[in-house]
């Protein structure tokens, strides 16, 4: 049996209030109110499709023994390198194997299903065991375009493989058109689109039924056959057309997450899947429909290892870990919209080294410390003499995986001198449980908040952005773990 | 069999010059400021002068790197001339090698000289990042100095279980000191007396480090002569003779940084430094025999820690004597007695050397009566460079017999 084995979701922590953004920018735009209900998931300052994509790996890996990893697979629209893989990246930050086929997709909003189908397909071909497939983007409109409210930021991950399935995948069907509803030309920053009654009235009307009904006489189905049909449209009225054109049940929608993160792209209908697996029983049957330059449908029975999936973020634990963004300027800031003055001490030259960072990048990019193999003591970054002053011995150290440690904050600060997109500038010492310690910055947390013992989990953040070269740089910060997690 | 430092060398001659953002000088101008003073109270000529060592720290602003720059300012006589360097201990560091130069027998006249010129960067605090190294760069925290040894405080509060408003009181009393001290003092670059009250509501640097719990980011320069004691007495008939009583350095070791044994509550190095430099200079009992102390406040917190470290307050008892006046200029062990690294200000290269010339001028007498240390004869100075996690504590112990 192939499918879904497991899933894992991102939604970052800041929500703006689509009522702010629309509030400062209403007087060029009044017809944007249409757009300004409910809320948007916005990626931090240190955060971008990348870094997302690397914690929904890291919750779709929960209880996976990550070296029997084999191919990982990055779809999304809002890569950070055009050149330099971006799945390398990731498969270095979740510390999967060197022996591993990686590849980046993107192009069409709907390259998170085909990233998708080329797994399941895949490990079909029995040529592979399983893949990663991890979908995340973070797109942006202009100041006071619809898409600037409409959009939101989330990542979608999930191990595709033959063992231990939790969703069957059943078969598919594929459409393709160059259908420019949405479009970015080669150094585009912000997202342009046509007028949105051709995209609703000719695209999601024409090619939502089109491709579902392509699956249904493929397979013999019709929709009510189906616990339930997703689709990404977050058009109301075009939803609610499309619902009565397909007989589409209101206990068979699932929710697109409009009001409480937005139309994220290449994940979109992905993360839909995740909340509808959230809740599904063994033998329902889900339908996944992308869209974007077509649509790809794709055909699910849950089975009831689904019972058995032990416990993670997904997205429903995400949605409930929110803070407000209450502050559009910060918003503007963090997406490098708004030009501001970071102060002279922000115009250091950000440079990366190549040649370091190749030799270094298990412990930046995937924070691996060691273990000394003689006393045991565990440290990061690994040394070439043991830190233990009671041992000292020279080159024993194994590699261990510091990325998924409990840390907790042994002394903290906030620091208004540093150059900082968020200041305070946040960071102190952890201390690992299990041995190991250091000083990170801390992100998506307050100041006020914070006392010394607070439990961290790490995640994968850009460490830097360097405006000369136009790239990022990548390693982990701490966050502390809120109430109730 | 070695048996330290104690009265080997002497000093004969210390200059320093004001402190401050000496806008119309240069780092070469400075150090030659110093460097007249302090020829001139040791009373020779610069072609005696036999070694020189020179402390400068950043290569960012400054003079760059090497000793060369400033043997050209000073127009040294072809005379060996090395750049010491280690963090906000250089300036100790290029006396300790001249002290050591004489103590072996080499030399018998040398120049210890720091110089820093910080006020070309723009911008507050200290220049950013370019000392890092490849490896901080991708693995370090987005710190400033504020913010590292702000971290002191909230594991202080944790190690002892006292409350940050209190820790805030006490490191409030210890700014407003040194300010009572600085204004005094002609050379200190901040000279305004402020309050305990101030001192709280000042803008937060790093929390919990408001403005007044941070040092004076400053210009200038600050030198010494040492030679043999013999050499001493023949030059200075009429004088005490001040001698170096013990000299110790500590390093890190990379347990504090990365290892699970320190809370980050102290300093492992200036603990260690502490016991061998009394021991050298044969000290039983600090807090009795140590006649005043220049401390590395470059934050309040770090004072605050540090005279548990130094051995003169006991362990979690500092608050105590903090709030007792027990470090007061009228005190029992006046500490920054020239109004520290926190008035008199800190151009790193120059600090360590600022130190021991503020001791030394106690010892020999020199300072008007409202400053006046009564008794000075035991001085002792502690000059901290890197982080609290990570770096080198220096400490001199100078006085008269």
């Amino acid at each position: 049996m192939i499918g879904l084995c497991t899933y894992g979701g991102y939604v970052p922590r800041y929500r703006l209030n689509r009522g702010i953004a629309y509030g400062a920018m209403s007087w060029i735009n009044p017809a944007n109110i249409a757009n300004a209900k409910g809320e948007k998931a916005v990626a931090n300052f240190d955060e971008d499709s990348l870094t997302m994509a690397v914690a929904a790996g890291i919750d779709a890996l929960k209880g996976i023994d990550r070296s029997t990893v084999e191919g990982l697979y990055f779809a999304s629209t809002t890569m950070p390198y055009k050149e330099r893989l971006n799945s390398g990246i990731i498969t270095t930050a979740l510390g999967l194997n060197d022996n591993i086929r990686a590849a980046d997709f993107g192009g069409g909003i709907k390259a998170g299903t085909t990233a998708l189908l080329s797994a399941l397909e895949g490990v079909e071909s029995k040529r592979i065991n399983n893949i990663v497939v991890t979908v995340s983007d973070s797109r942006l409109g202009k100041p006071a375009s619809p898409q600037e409210l409409v959009f939101g930021d989330a990542a979608a991950s999930f191990l595709v493989g033959d063992e231990n399935v939790i969703a069957e995948f059943k078969g598919s069907y594929s459409i393709t058109y160059d259908f420019g509803d949405h479009f970015r030309g080669q150094n585009a920053k912000y997202d342009r689109q046509w007028e949105d009654r051709w995209i609703r009235d000719l695209g999601f009307d024409r090619f939502v039924p089109e491709v579902v009904n392509g699956l249904m006489s493929k397979y013999g189905l019709k929709v009510t056959d189906f616990a339930k049909v997703i689709y990404p449209c977050h058009y109301p009225a075009a939803r609610r057309k499309l619902n009565k054109i397909l007989d589409i049940s209101p206990e068979a929608e699932q929710s697109n997450f409009q009001a409480e993160i937005g139309e994220t792209g290449t994940p979109q209908s992905l993360i839909m899947l995740i909340s509808a697996l959230e809740e599904a029983n063994p033998g329902d049957k889900i339908l996944v429909v992308s869209f974007g330059s077509g649509c790809d449908a794709l055909y699910f029975e849950v089975t009831d290892n689904i019972k058995k999936l032990n416990s993670r973020d997904g997205i429903s634990g995400c949605l409930a870990n929110r803070a407000d963004l209450d502050n559009y300027t910060k918003y503007l800031v963090w997406r490098d919209i708004l030009p501001v003055e970071g102060g002279l001490r922000s115009e250091e030259d950000l440079w990366t080294r190549w040649s370091a960072l190749w030799r270094s990048r298990k412990t930046v990019l995937g924070l691996w410390g060691g273990k000394c193999k003689k006393c045991g003591t565990a440290q990061f970054p690994a040394q070439k003499i043991c830190v233990n002053p009671n041992c000292g011995a020279v080159d024993q150290m194994e590699q261990i995986r510091y990325s998924d440690k409990i840390g907790h904050i042994a002394s903290y600060t906030g620091d208004m001198l540093s150059a900082s997109l968020n200041p305070p500038a946040i960071y102190g010492q952890i201390e690992f449980e299990g041995g190991g310690k250091f000083l990170f910055d801390l992100t998506d947390c307050d100041l006020d908040s914070l006392q010394t013992g607070t439990p961290v989990t790490m995640s994968f953040r850009r460490k830097y952005y360097d405006k000369i070269r136009e790239i990022s740089g990548y390693f982990w910060k701490a966050v502390p773990v809120k109430e109730g997690e | 069999m070695a048996d330290g430092i104690k009265d080997k060398v002497a000093i004969i001659g210390m200059g320093c010059t004001k402190f401050g953002e000496r806008w119309e000088s240069s780092a070469e101008d400075l150090a030659v400021e110093a460097f007249v003073e302090c020829l001139a109270d040791a009373g020779i000529d610069k072609q005696e002068l036999q070694a020189a060592y020179i402390g400068t720290h950043f290569d960012e602003v400054n003079v760059g790197k090497a000793a060369v720059p400033i043997a050209v300012a000073l127009k040294l006589p072809y005379i060996p001339a090395t750049r010491t360097e280690n963090y906000c201990a250089t300036a100790t560091e290029a006396f300790r090698a001249a002290v050591y130069s004489v103590a072996s027998g080499v030399y018998d006249i040398v120049l210890a000289l720091g110089v820093e010129k910080l006020k070309d960067t723009g911008y507050g605090g200290l220049p950013g990042g370019g000392g890092m190294g490849v490896m901080g760069r991708m693995v370090g925290a987005n710190a400033t100095a504020p913010g590292l040894f702000a971290q002191l405080a909230t594991a202080y509060g944790a190690r002892w279980d006292v409350p940050m408003d209190k820790i805030k009181d006490a490191i409030a009393h210890i700014s407003a000191k040194s300010h009572a001290n600085g204004a005094l003092n002609p050379k200190a670059h901040l000279r305004k007396v402020i309050s305990e009250d101030q001192i709280k509501a000042a803008p937060m640097i790093a929390y919990p480090l408001g403005l007044f719990d941070c040092c004076g980011v400053s210009d200038g320069s600050a030198a010494a002569i040492v030679t043999t004691p013999e050499i001493a007495k023949s030059l200075k008939k009429n004088q005490d003779i001040v001698k170096v009583k013990a000299l110790q350095i500590c390093v890190s070791s990379g347990e504090e940084s990365i290892h699970n044994t320190w809370d980050g509550s102290h300093f492992v190095t200036t603990r260690k430094a502490a016991t061998k430099a009394y021991e050298e200079a044969g000290i039983k009992n600090p807090r009795d025999e140590v006649s005043m102390c220049e401390v590395h406040d470059c934050f309040s917190i770090t004072e605050f820690v540090t005279m548990e470290d130094l051995h003169l307050s006991a362990k979690g008892g500092v608050y105590d004597d903090v709030m007792n006046g027990f470090y007061d200029l009228d005190g029992q062990v006046p500490c920054q007695v020239d109004g520290g690294l926190k008035c008199f200000g800190h151009p790193i290269g120059a600090s360590g050397l600022r130190m021991i010339y503020a001791m030394y001028e106690q010892i020999l007498d020199r300072v008007p009566e409202e400053r006046k240390v009564k008794n000075a004869r035991i001085g002792l100075t502690h000059n901290l460079g890197g982080s609290p996690a990570s770096n080198v504590a220096a400490i001199s112990i100078i006085g008269k017999d």
